[in-house]
Protein backbone atom coordinates (compact mmCIF):
# COMPACT_ATOMS: atom_id res chain seq x y z
CA UNK A 1 0.00 0.00 0.00
CA UNK A 2 2.73 2.41 1.25
CA UNK A 3 4.53 1.45 -2.28
CA UNK A 4 1.63 1.99 -4.26
CA UNK A 5 0.64 5.31 -3.11
CA UNK A 6 4.26 6.72 -3.38
CA UNK A 7 4.15 5.15 -7.00
CA UNK A 8 1.33 7.10 -7.82
CA UNK A 9 2.22 10.40 -6.13
CA UNK A 10 5.05 9.53 -8.89
CA UNK A 11 3.10 9.32 -12.00
CA UNK A 12 1.18 12.20 -10.82
CA UNK A 13 4.43 14.16 -10.59
CA UNK A 14 5.69 12.90 -14.24
CA UNK A 15 2.20 13.72 -15.47
CA UNK A 16 1.58 17.31 -14.02
CA UNK A 17 5.88 17.97 -15.43
CA UNK A 18 4.96 16.78 -18.77
CA UNK A 19 1.47 18.90 -18.87
CA UNK A 20 4.04 22.06 -18.03
CA UNK A 21 6.03 21.44 -20.90
CA UNK A 22 3.24 20.20 -23.71
CA UNK A 23 1.37 23.38 -22.43
CA UNK A 24 3.63 26.07 -22.31
CA UNK A 25 5.82 24.97 -25.53
CA UNK A 26 8.47 25.66 -23.74
CA UNK A 27 12.18 25.00 -25.82
CA UNK A 28 13.44 21.92 -24.43
CA UNK A 29 16.93 23.53 -23.28
CA UNK A 30 14.77 25.74 -20.90
CA UNK A 31 12.65 22.84 -19.68
CA UNK A 32 13.08 19.36 -21.33
CA UNK A 33 9.98 16.70 -20.92
CA UNK A 34 10.34 13.69 -18.52
CA UNK A 35 10.86 11.52 -21.57
CA UNK A 36 14.09 13.27 -22.95
CA UNK A 37 15.33 13.41 -19.11
CA UNK A 38 14.86 9.97 -18.81
CA UNK A 39 16.53 9.19 -21.98
CA UNK A 40 19.29 11.29 -21.43
CA UNK A 41 20.10 9.54 -17.77
CA UNK A 42 19.89 6.23 -19.38
CA UNK A 43 22.52 7.28 -22.20
CA UNK A 44 24.73 8.93 -19.68
CA UNK A 45 24.18 6.15 -16.32
CA UNK A 46 27.74 5.82 -16.44
CA UNK A 47 28.82 8.71 -16.09
CA UNK A 48 25.86 10.12 -13.63
CA UNK A 49 26.80 6.94 -11.46
CA UNK A 50 30.49 8.07 -11.24
CA UNK A 51 29.48 11.22 -10.01
CA UNK A 52 26.96 9.82 -7.86
CA UNK A 53 30.05 7.38 -6.28
CA UNK A 54 31.34 10.35 -5.47
CA UNK A 55 28.77 12.34 -3.86
CA UNK A 56 27.48 9.51 -1.83
CA UNK A 57 30.92 8.92 -0.71
CA UNK A 58 31.22 12.97 1.04
CA UNK A 59 27.77 12.43 2.42
CA UNK A 60 29.01 9.57 3.96
CA UNK A 61 31.72 10.46 5.71
CA UNK A 62 29.95 14.07 6.38
CA UNK A 63 27.04 12.56 8.32
CA UNK A 64 29.96 9.80 10.12
CA UNK A 65 31.64 12.45 11.35
CA UNK A 66 28.72 15.25 11.62
CA UNK A 67 27.02 12.73 14.25
CA UNK A 68 30.42 11.99 16.29
CA UNK A 69 30.94 15.63 16.86
CA UNK A 70 27.39 16.41 17.20
CA UNK A 71 26.90 13.35 19.93
CA UNK A 72 30.07 15.02 21.79
CA UNK A 73 29.45 18.43 22.03
CA UNK A 74 25.73 17.74 22.75
CA UNK A 75 27.36 15.28 25.93
CA UNK A 76 29.79 18.38 26.83
CA UNK A 77 26.97 20.79 26.89
CA UNK A 78 24.80 18.65 29.03
CA UNK A 79 27.52 17.67 31.82
CA UNK A 80 28.80 21.14 32.27
CA UNK A 81 27.48 24.47 33.01
CA UNK A 82 30.65 26.21 32.04
CA UNK A 83 30.54 24.66 28.42
CA UNK A 84 26.85 25.33 27.80
CA UNK A 85 27.95 29.38 28.99
CA UNK A 86 30.69 29.22 26.35
CA UNK A 87 29.69 27.38 23.78
CA UNK A 88 26.40 27.38 23.19
CA UNK A 89 26.45 31.29 21.96
CA UNK A 90 28.39 30.28 19.27
CA UNK A 91 26.63 27.21 18.17
CA UNK A 92 24.16 29.45 17.54
CA UNK A 93 26.35 31.95 15.91
CA UNK A 94 27.46 29.23 13.55
CA UNK A 95 23.87 28.50 12.64
CA UNK A 96 23.59 32.32 11.87
CA UNK A 97 26.10 32.56 9.35
CA UNK A 98 25.26 31.70 5.64
CA UNK A 99 27.14 28.33 4.46
CA UNK A 100 27.58 29.44 1.38
CA UNK A 101 29.66 32.57 2.39
CA UNK A 102 31.89 29.72 4.39
CA UNK A 103 32.33 26.82 0.90
CA UNK A 104 34.96 28.98 -0.65
CA UNK A 105 36.95 29.38 2.73
CA UNK A 106 36.72 25.49 3.12
CA UNK A 107 38.19 24.86 -0.86
CA UNK A 108 40.75 27.62 0.34
CA UNK A 109 41.59 25.75 3.39
CA UNK A 110 41.33 21.82 2.73
CA UNK A 111 41.70 21.74 -1.18
CA UNK A 112 39.48 21.02 -4.45
CA UNK A 113 39.09 17.63 -2.44
CA UNK A 114 36.84 15.42 -0.59
CA UNK A 115 37.47 17.10 2.18
CA UNK A 116 36.10 20.49 2.03
CA UNK A 117 32.73 18.80 0.53
CA UNK A 118 32.82 16.68 4.11
CA UNK A 119 33.55 19.86 6.11
CA UNK A 120 30.30 21.70 4.40
CA UNK A 121 28.02 18.11 5.16
CA UNK A 122 29.41 18.60 8.62
CA UNK A 123 28.87 22.07 9.17
CA UNK A 124 25.44 21.49 8.03
CA UNK A 125 24.22 18.91 10.32
CA UNK A 126 26.32 19.61 13.29
CA UNK A 127 23.94 22.22 14.65
CA UNK A 128 20.54 19.77 13.89
CA UNK A 129 22.39 16.34 15.68
CA UNK A 130 24.02 18.51 18.48
CA UNK A 131 20.74 20.72 19.22
CA UNK A 132 18.05 17.45 19.31
CA UNK A 133 20.54 15.24 20.81
CA UNK A 134 21.07 17.95 23.98
CA UNK A 135 17.21 18.75 24.09
CA UNK A 136 16.68 15.11 24.94
CA UNK A 137 19.92 14.73 27.37
CA UNK A 138 18.35 18.34 29.25
CA UNK A 139 14.48 16.49 29.36
CA UNK A 140 15.03 13.95 30.99
CA UNK A 141 12.02 13.00 33.12
CA UNK A 142 12.29 14.19 36.74
CA UNK A 143 10.57 11.37 38.11
CA UNK A 144 13.66 9.65 36.63
CA UNK A 145 16.47 11.32 38.15
CA UNK A 146 14.08 11.66 41.35
CA UNK A 147 14.01 7.43 41.46
CA UNK A 148 17.87 8.04 40.47
CA UNK A 149 18.71 10.29 43.18
CA UNK A 150 17.09 7.89 45.77
CA UNK A 151 19.18 5.17 44.75
CA UNK A 152 22.21 7.43 45.21
CA UNK A 153 23.12 7.20 41.72
CA UNK A 154 26.49 8.76 40.37
CA UNK A 155 26.04 11.48 37.61
CA UNK A 156 28.12 9.25 35.27
CA UNK A 157 25.60 6.45 36.03
CA UNK A 158 22.55 8.53 35.45
CA UNK A 159 23.72 10.04 32.27
CA UNK A 160 24.89 6.44 31.20
CA UNK A 161 21.69 4.35 32.26
CA UNK A 162 19.16 6.71 32.31
CA UNK A 163 19.96 10.41 30.34
CA UNK A 164 21.55 9.31 27.39
CA UNK A 165 19.05 6.10 26.89
CA UNK A 166 15.92 8.41 27.32
CA UNK A 167 17.44 10.78 24.76
CA UNK A 168 17.62 8.62 21.73
CA UNK A 169 14.80 9.27 20.46
CA UNK A 170 16.01 13.01 19.93
CA UNK A 171 19.08 12.07 18.85
CA UNK A 172 17.29 9.56 16.61
CA UNK A 173 15.16 12.47 14.92
CA UNK A 174 18.28 14.81 14.81
CA UNK A 175 20.05 12.14 12.60
CA UNK A 176 16.98 12.26 10.36
CA UNK A 177 17.03 15.52 9.52
CA UNK A 178 20.76 15.33 8.98
CA UNK A 179 20.05 12.65 5.98
CA UNK A 180 18.31 15.42 4.20
CA UNK A 181 20.38 18.40 4.97
CA UNK A 182 24.25 16.48 4.18
CA UNK A 183 23.66 15.95 0.43
CA UNK A 184 23.08 19.66 -0.05
CA UNK A 185 25.83 20.47 2.12
CA UNK A 186 27.89 18.48 -0.33
CA UNK A 187 26.35 19.39 -3.48
CA UNK A 188 27.67 23.22 -1.74
CA UNK A 189 30.83 22.88 -1.71
CA UNK A 190 30.80 20.85 -5.66
CA UNK A 191 29.83 24.12 -6.59
CA UNK A 192 31.94 26.30 -5.27
CA UNK A 193 34.88 23.97 -6.35
CA UNK A 194 35.19 20.44 -7.61
CA UNK A 195 35.89 18.35 -10.14
CA UNK A 196 34.02 15.57 -9.84
CA UNK A 197 30.39 14.51 -8.04
CA UNK A 198 26.94 15.57 -9.05
CA UNK A 199 27.01 18.98 -7.84
CA UNK A 200 29.64 19.63 -10.46
CA UNK A 201 28.19 17.67 -13.23
CA UNK A 202 24.87 19.72 -12.41
CA UNK A 203 27.01 22.94 -12.79
CA UNK A 204 28.90 21.57 -15.73
CA UNK A 205 25.21 20.42 -17.54
CA UNK A 206 24.03 23.71 -16.94
CA UNK A 207 26.87 25.85 -17.87
CA UNK A 208 26.82 23.53 -21.89
CA UNK A 209 22.99 24.70 -21.66
CA UNK A 210 22.74 20.71 -21.63
CA UNK A 211 19.62 21.30 -19.25
CA UNK A 212 18.44 17.06 -19.69
CA UNK A 213 21.79 16.09 -17.80
CA UNK A 214 21.51 18.59 -15.59
CA UNK A 215 17.61 17.82 -14.60
CA UNK A 216 19.22 14.00 -14.71
CA UNK A 217 21.75 14.55 -12.17
CA UNK A 218 19.19 16.96 -10.26
CA UNK A 219 17.05 13.90 -9.70
CA UNK A 220 19.32 11.28 -9.26
CA UNK A 221 20.74 13.87 -6.01
CA UNK A 222 17.17 13.52 -4.96
CA UNK A 223 16.45 9.97 -5.65
CA UNK A 224 19.63 9.52 -3.16
CA UNK A 225 18.82 11.71 -0.79
CA UNK A 226 15.27 9.88 -0.33
CA UNK A 227 17.03 6.73 -0.39
CA UNK A 228 19.66 7.87 2.39
CA UNK A 229 16.77 9.45 4.66
CA UNK A 230 14.93 5.91 4.31
CA UNK A 231 18.08 3.96 5.10
CA UNK A 232 18.81 6.64 8.14
CA UNK A 233 15.08 6.11 9.12
CA UNK A 234 15.60 2.55 9.43
CA UNK A 235 18.73 2.21 10.78
CA UNK A 236 17.29 4.62 14.07
CA UNK A 237 14.01 2.83 14.48
CA UNK A 238 15.59 0.97 17.62
CA UNK A 239 17.06 4.58 18.93
CA UNK A 240 13.91 6.02 18.40
CA UNK A 241 11.81 3.24 19.90
CA UNK A 242 9.94 2.50 17.19
CA UNK A 243 10.98 -1.37 17.03
CA UNK A 244 8.75 -3.85 17.93
CA UNK B 1 18.32 -4.65 55.70
CA UNK B 2 19.65 -3.03 58.72
CA UNK B 3 17.07 -1.84 61.65
CA UNK B 4 14.35 -0.19 61.27
CA UNK B 5 14.49 3.30 62.87
CA UNK B 6 11.19 5.79 63.86
CA UNK B 7 11.67 8.76 61.94
CA UNK B 8 10.30 12.11 62.80
CA UNK B 9 9.88 15.27 60.51
CA UNK B 10 9.30 18.81 62.16
CA UNK B 11 9.19 22.32 60.79
CA UNK B 12 7.23 24.25 58.77
CA UNK B 13 7.51 24.67 54.65
CA UNK B 14 7.07 28.22 52.21
CA UNK B 15 6.94 27.91 48.77
CA UNK B 16 7.83 31.77 47.24
CA UNK B 17 6.98 33.38 50.51
CA UNK B 18 3.27 32.13 51.06
CA UNK B 19 2.90 29.08 54.03
CA UNK B 20 2.66 25.65 52.32
CA UNK B 21 2.52 24.29 55.82
CA UNK B 22 2.65 25.82 59.00
CA UNK B 23 4.78 24.01 61.96
CA UNK B 24 3.93 20.12 62.40
CA UNK B 25 5.75 17.30 63.40
CA UNK B 26 5.36 13.65 62.48
CA UNK B 27 6.46 10.68 63.68
CA UNK B 28 6.76 7.49 61.82
CA UNK B 29 6.48 4.35 64.00
CA UNK B 30 9.37 1.95 63.08
CA UNK B 31 8.27 -1.05 60.90
CA UNK B 32 4.42 0.44 60.99
CA UNK B 33 2.67 2.06 58.07
CA UNK B 34 1.48 5.48 58.34
CA UNK B 35 -0.86 6.64 56.20
CA UNK B 36 -0.49 10.20 55.47
CA UNK B 37 -4.23 11.35 54.08
CA UNK B 38 -5.17 14.63 52.47
CA UNK B 39 -6.22 16.40 49.51
CA UNK B 40 -4.54 17.88 46.81
CA UNK B 41 -2.00 20.92 47.14
CA UNK B 42 -2.14 20.81 51.09
CA UNK B 43 1.79 19.81 50.67
CA UNK B 44 1.76 15.95 51.86
CA UNK B 45 3.60 15.47 48.59
CA UNK B 46 6.42 17.76 50.02
CA UNK B 47 6.67 16.13 53.23
CA UNK B 48 7.32 12.82 51.47
CA UNK B 49 9.69 14.43 49.49
CA UNK B 50 11.81 16.28 52.09
CA UNK B 51 12.49 13.18 53.59
CA UNK B 52 13.52 11.22 50.68
CA UNK B 53 15.61 14.17 49.59
CA UNK B 54 14.44 15.66 46.73
CA UNK B 55 13.99 18.56 45.45
CA UNK B 56 10.28 20.32 46.47
CA UNK B 57 10.37 23.86 45.31
CA UNK B 58 9.87 24.92 48.80
CA UNK B 59 11.90 26.42 51.45
CA UNK B 60 11.52 24.07 54.67
CA UNK B 61 12.69 24.90 57.92
CA UNK B 62 13.10 22.25 60.17
CA UNK B 63 14.84 18.82 61.22
CA UNK B 64 14.19 15.29 59.40
CA UNK B 65 15.48 12.69 61.85
CA UNK B 66 15.85 9.05 62.77
CA UNK B 67 15.76 7.68 66.35
CA UNK B 68 19.31 5.99 65.98
CA UNK B 69 20.92 9.15 64.89
CA UNK B 70 21.96 7.31 61.27
CA UNK B 71 21.47 9.69 58.48
CA UNK B 72 18.00 9.21 56.48
CA UNK B 73 18.07 9.71 52.62
CA UNK B 74 20.16 7.27 51.92
CA UNK B 75 18.29 4.50 53.67
CA UNK B 76 14.87 5.21 52.05
CA UNK B 77 13.31 3.30 48.90
CA UNK B 78 10.56 5.25 47.07
CA UNK B 79 7.71 4.50 44.87
CA UNK B 80 5.40 6.58 42.86
CA UNK B 81 1.91 7.17 41.41
CA UNK B 82 4.09 6.76 37.95
CA UNK B 83 5.50 3.73 37.80
CA UNK B 84 8.83 5.13 36.60
CA UNK B 85 9.89 2.25 34.99
CA UNK B 86 12.45 2.65 32.19
CA UNK B 87 10.97 2.00 28.89
CA UNK B 88 13.40 0.69 26.98
CA UNK B 89 14.53 -1.79 29.76
CA UNK B 90 13.78 -5.35 30.65
CA UNK B 91 11.72 -6.27 33.26
CA UNK B 92 14.41 -7.70 34.65
CA UNK B 93 16.59 -4.77 34.33
CA UNK B 94 14.19 -2.39 35.39
CA UNK B 95 14.07 -4.40 39.11
CA UNK B 96 17.99 -4.28 38.83
CA UNK B 97 18.16 -0.34 37.73
CA UNK B 98 19.13 0.51 41.93
CA UNK B 99 22.22 -1.80 41.68
CA UNK B 100 23.01 -0.36 38.13
CA UNK B 101 23.11 2.74 39.04
CA UNK B 102 25.42 2.35 42.04
CA UNK B 103 27.61 0.17 40.10
CA UNK B 104 27.05 -2.58 42.48
CA UNK B 105 27.20 -6.73 41.22
CA UNK B 106 23.57 -7.39 41.48
CA UNK B 107 22.15 -10.51 43.72
CA UNK B 108 20.48 -11.85 40.64
CA UNK B 109 18.83 -14.66 42.87
CA UNK B 110 17.46 -11.85 45.43
CA UNK B 111 16.19 -10.30 41.94
CA UNK B 112 14.22 -13.89 40.71
CA UNK B 113 13.09 -14.36 44.61
CA UNK B 114 11.16 -10.58 44.14
CA UNK B 115 10.17 -11.34 40.47
CA UNK B 116 8.54 -14.29 41.28
CA UNK B 117 7.08 -12.78 44.95
CA UNK B 118 5.35 -10.25 42.53
CA UNK B 119 4.25 -13.27 39.68
CA UNK B 120 6.11 -11.78 37.19
CA UNK B 121 8.30 -14.75 35.97
CA UNK B 122 6.45 -15.03 32.66
CA UNK B 123 7.06 -11.57 31.95
CA UNK B 124 11.18 -11.21 32.49
CA UNK B 125 12.42 -10.33 28.90
CA UNK B 126 9.40 -7.82 28.22
CA UNK B 127 9.58 -4.49 28.09
CA UNK B 128 7.35 -2.12 30.09
CA UNK B 129 4.82 -1.00 27.37
CA UNK B 130 3.66 -4.78 26.77
CA UNK B 131 2.59 -4.70 30.51
CA UNK B 132 -0.94 -3.78 32.06
CA UNK B 133 -0.75 -1.14 34.73
CA UNK B 134 -1.06 -3.71 37.57
CA UNK B 135 1.65 -5.25 36.32
CA UNK B 136 4.28 -2.24 35.98
CA UNK B 137 3.48 -1.44 39.45
CA UNK B 138 4.03 -4.86 40.41
CA UNK B 139 7.60 -4.13 38.92
CA UNK B 140 8.00 -1.45 40.37
CA UNK B 141 7.20 -2.75 43.94
CA UNK B 142 9.79 -5.25 43.37
CA UNK B 143 12.22 -3.11 41.99
CA UNK B 144 11.59 -0.63 45.61
CA UNK B 145 11.98 -4.35 47.78
CA UNK B 146 15.27 -4.62 45.87
CA UNK B 147 16.32 -1.47 47.51
CA UNK B 148 16.09 -3.24 50.46
CA UNK B 149 16.30 -0.24 52.38
CA UNK B 150 14.28 0.12 55.92
CA UNK B 151 12.32 2.67 55.25
CA UNK B 152 10.04 2.76 51.96
CA UNK B 153 8.05 6.07 50.95
CA UNK B 154 5.02 5.56 48.87
CA UNK B 155 3.49 8.37 46.94
CA UNK B 156 0.36 7.50 45.69
CA UNK B 157 1.26 4.34 44.23
CA UNK B 158 -1.94 2.86 43.63
CA UNK B 159 -4.16 5.81 42.66
CA UNK B 160 -4.21 5.03 38.76
CA UNK B 161 -5.55 1.26 39.39
CA UNK B 162 -8.74 0.23 38.90
CA UNK B 163 -10.14 -0.99 42.00
CA UNK B 164 -9.80 -4.21 42.11
CA UNK B 165 -6.06 -3.82 40.95
CA UNK B 166 -5.56 -1.58 43.67
CA UNK B 167 -6.78 -3.79 46.45
CA UNK B 168 -4.60 -6.67 44.65
CA UNK B 169 -1.88 -4.34 44.98
CA UNK B 170 -2.54 -2.83 48.77
CA UNK B 171 -2.40 -6.65 49.67
CA UNK B 172 0.62 -7.48 47.85
CA UNK B 173 2.63 -4.23 49.20
CA UNK B 174 0.97 -4.50 52.93
CA UNK B 175 3.07 -8.39 53.11
CA UNK B 176 5.76 -7.48 50.95
CA UNK B 177 6.82 -4.42 53.03
CA UNK B 178 5.67 -5.65 56.51
CA UNK B 179 8.48 -4.88 59.17
CA UNK B 180 9.72 -1.70 57.57
CA UNK B 181 8.81 1.88 58.45
CA UNK B 182 6.34 2.86 55.60
CA UNK B 183 5.14 6.50 54.56
CA UNK B 184 1.60 6.08 52.24
CA UNK B 185 0.63 9.17 51.11
CA UNK B 186 -2.74 9.07 49.63
CA UNK B 187 -5.96 11.12 49.03
CA UNK B 188 -7.87 8.00 49.53
CA UNK B 189 -9.80 7.33 52.61
CA UNK B 190 -10.40 4.19 52.01
CA UNK B 191 -6.76 3.07 50.91
CA UNK B 192 -5.75 4.80 54.65
CA UNK B 193 -8.63 2.75 56.45
CA UNK B 194 -7.08 -0.43 54.89
CA UNK B 195 -3.30 0.00 55.43
CA UNK B 196 -2.34 2.27 57.97
CA UNK B 197 -1.21 1.30 61.24
CA UNK B 198 -1.01 5.03 62.03
CA UNK B 199 -3.25 7.00 60.04
CA UNK B 200 -2.75 11.39 60.03
CA UNK B 201 -4.92 13.70 58.13
CA UNK B 202 -3.46 17.01 56.75
CA UNK B 203 -5.39 20.08 55.92
CA UNK B 204 -4.26 23.62 55.41
CA UNK B 205 -4.89 23.46 59.73
CA UNK B 206 -2.09 20.71 60.11
CA UNK B 207 -2.03 17.93 61.16
CA UNK B 208 -4.88 15.54 62.74
CA UNK B 209 -4.01 11.79 63.97
CA UNK B 210 -7.30 9.14 63.73
CA UNK B 211 -7.81 6.20 65.43
CA UNK B 212 -7.25 3.38 62.93
CA UNK B 213 -9.45 0.60 62.54
CA UNK B 214 -9.11 -2.29 65.03
CA UNK B 215 -8.49 -5.26 62.61
CA UNK B 216 -4.96 -6.17 61.72
CA UNK B 217 -4.01 -4.63 58.02
CA UNK B 218 -4.01 -4.91 55.62
CA UNK B 219 -7.89 -5.28 56.63
CA UNK B 220 -10.15 -6.77 54.40
CA UNK B 221 -12.08 -4.97 51.51
CA UNK B 222 -15.42 -4.97 53.50
CA UNK B 223 -14.06 -5.17 57.35
CA UNK B 224 -16.93 -3.31 58.47
CA UNK B 225 -14.29 -1.10 61.29
CA UNK B 226 -12.45 0.05 57.86
CA UNK B 227 -15.76 1.72 56.39
CA UNK B 228 -16.57 3.28 59.05
CA UNK B 229 -13.12 4.62 59.58
CA UNK B 230 -13.25 5.23 55.73
CA UNK B 231 -16.32 7.09 56.52
CA UNK B 232 -15.11 8.89 59.36
CA UNK B 233 -12.39 10.18 57.49
CA UNK B 234 -13.68 11.56 54.80
CA UNK B 235 -15.75 13.62 56.95
CA UNK B 236 -12.99 15.05 58.31
CA UNK B 237 -10.89 15.68 55.14
CA UNK B 238 -15.10 17.72 54.06
CA UNK B 239 -15.03 19.44 57.42
CA UNK B 240 -11.02 21.07 57.37
CA UNK B 241 -11.85 21.47 53.45
CA UNK B 242 -15.16 23.80 54.46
Amino acid sequence: MKYLSALAATLFALAVWQMIVFLTGLPKFILPGPALVAETWWQNRWLIAEHTWITAIEVVVGLACGTVLGVVTALQLANSRAARVLVQPMLVFTQALPVFALAPLLTLWLGYGLWSKVAMAVLIIYFPITSSFFDGLMRTPAGYLDLARTMQASPRAVLWHIRIPAALPSLASGMRLAAVYAPIGAVIGEWVGSSQGLGYLMLLANGRAKTDLMFAAMLTLGVFSVLLHMLVRRATARMAGEAR
Amino acid sequence: MTSTPDLTISGSATIGGATLFAPLSLTLGAGQWTCLLGGSGVGKTTVLRLIAGLDTGAEFTGQITASDGQPVTQRVAYMAQDDLLLPWATVAQNVLLGPRLRGETPDLARRDRLIERMRLQDHLTKKPGELSGGQRQRVALARTLMEDRPIVLLDEPFSALDARTRADMQDLAAEALQGRTVLLVTHDPAEAARLGQSIVVMTQHGLTPCQPPAASAPRKVDDLGSLETQGALLRLLREEAA
